[in-house]
C-alpha cells in the first residue's frame, strides 16, 4: 500500500473515555504501516503527551506500583512516535497551545509541540483523508 | 454509622481500559472501605459487567504493552465477595441483550425494574452514574 498522510482530531481528556484507546489502536495500526500522521490534540487531548503524568500503585486492586503498571498516554504517545519512525513514517503531534494554557499542561512529550486551529487546517488541506473522534 | 447508599451504575466500559478498571466500581470499593455502606445496581448496559469469563486483551502500541488491562468480572466478584457490597443486575436489561442469568458472576442478585422503587424506599442516598 502506498504511503498515506492521515489526520487525525482528537477531543477527549486521557482517563474519561474509551474513545482513545479505539484512537490508539487505529494510530498504532497506521504507524505499522509507515504512513505519515498528524494529529491535532484539541480540548481534553492536549494533556494526552503532558509529561508529569505518573503511574501509581492501586490499594483497591491490592497492587504496588509495579505490578499495576499503571499506563500513561503520555507512554502512549511516545509508543507511537517510535512506532511511527521505526517504521519509516512521521508523526506531527500538535497538542493545541491555548486548550494547554487553560489546564496548565505545557509541558509535552519530545517531538510533539504546541500549535493553533491553522496546523489543523494545514493538516486538512494536505492529507489524503481526516478522521475526527469528537468527545460526547 | 454511614448513611445507606445505593448506586445505580449505567455507563459502562467508559474508561475502563485507561484506568483498568470502572472508576466509579472502584470509587465505591475505595469509600467502602472507608466505612461506606453501598450498594450497586447494574442497569443499562452496566449490566455486562457482571457476565462471568470476559476480558479485553491489554492495549498494544508499537513497543509499548499494556500488562494489566481490565477484568470487569473479577471487579463485579470483588465487590461481592470481599468488598461486602451487594450488586444487583436489572433482568431486563440482561433480557434485552440475550444475556442468560447463569452467565454471571457468583452472587449478583437478579431484580426486576418492578422492584427498583421498593429498594430505592430502603436507602437514604440513591445516585445513579
Amino acid at each position: 500500500m502506498p504511503k498515506k498522510t492521515l489526520t487525525f482530531a482528537l477531543m477527549d481528556a486521557p482517563y474519561e473515555s474509551a474513545n482513545l484507546t479505539t484512537a490508539f489502536r487505529i494510530l498504532d495500526a497506521a504507524a505499522k504501516r509507515g504512513h505519515d500522521i498528524n494529529v491535532f490534540a484539541y480540548e481534553g487531548a492536549a494533556a494526552l503527551a503532558f509529561t508529569r503524568q505518573s503511574p501509581h500503585p492501586n490499594p483497591v486492586h491490592g497492587k504496588n506500583l509495579a505490578e499495576e503498571n499503571h499506563p500513561t498516554t503520555k507512554d502512549q504517545v511516545a509508543a507511537l512516535l517510535a512506532e511511527a519512525a521505526k517504521n519509516g513514517g512521521k508523526v506531527d503531534w500538535v497538542n493545541c497551545g491555548m486548550c494547554v494554557d487553560e489546564r496548565g499542561v505545557n509541558e509535552f512529550v519530545p517531538g510533539t509541540r504546541r500549535g493553533s486551529p491553522a496546523d489543523f487546517q494545514a493538516f486538512l488541506d494536505a492529507s489524503d483523508n481526516t478522521l475526527v473522534i469528537p468527545t460526547k | 454509622m454511614a448513611k445507606k447508599s445505593l448506586n445505580v451504575v449505567e455507563s459502562a466500559y467508559r474508561a475502563v481500559m485507561e484506568e483498568q478498571d470502572d472508576t466509579i466500581l472502584w470509587l465505591l470499593a475505595a469509600m467502602q472501605g472507608a466505612g461506606g455502606a453501598h450498594t450497586v445496581v447494574l442497569r443499562g448496559n452496566a449490566v455486562n459487567y457482571a457476565i462471568a469469563g470476559q476480558g479485553a486483551p491489554g492495549l498494544t502500541i508499537g513497543e509499548w504493552k499494556q500488562t494489566q488491562a481490565p477484568r470487569m468480572d473479577r471487579d463485579v466478584a470483588d465487590l461481592i465477595e470481599n468488598r461486602k457490597i451487594p450488586v444487583y443486575v436489572v433482568e431486563e436489561d440482561l433480557a434485552e441483550r440475550g444475556i442468560a442469568s447463569d452467565e454471571l458472576v457468583s452472587g449478583v442478585k437478579l431484580l426486576s425494574r418492578r422492584a427498583l422503587p421498593k429498594l430505592f424506599a430502603e436507602y437514604e442516598i440513591i445516585s445513579h452514574w
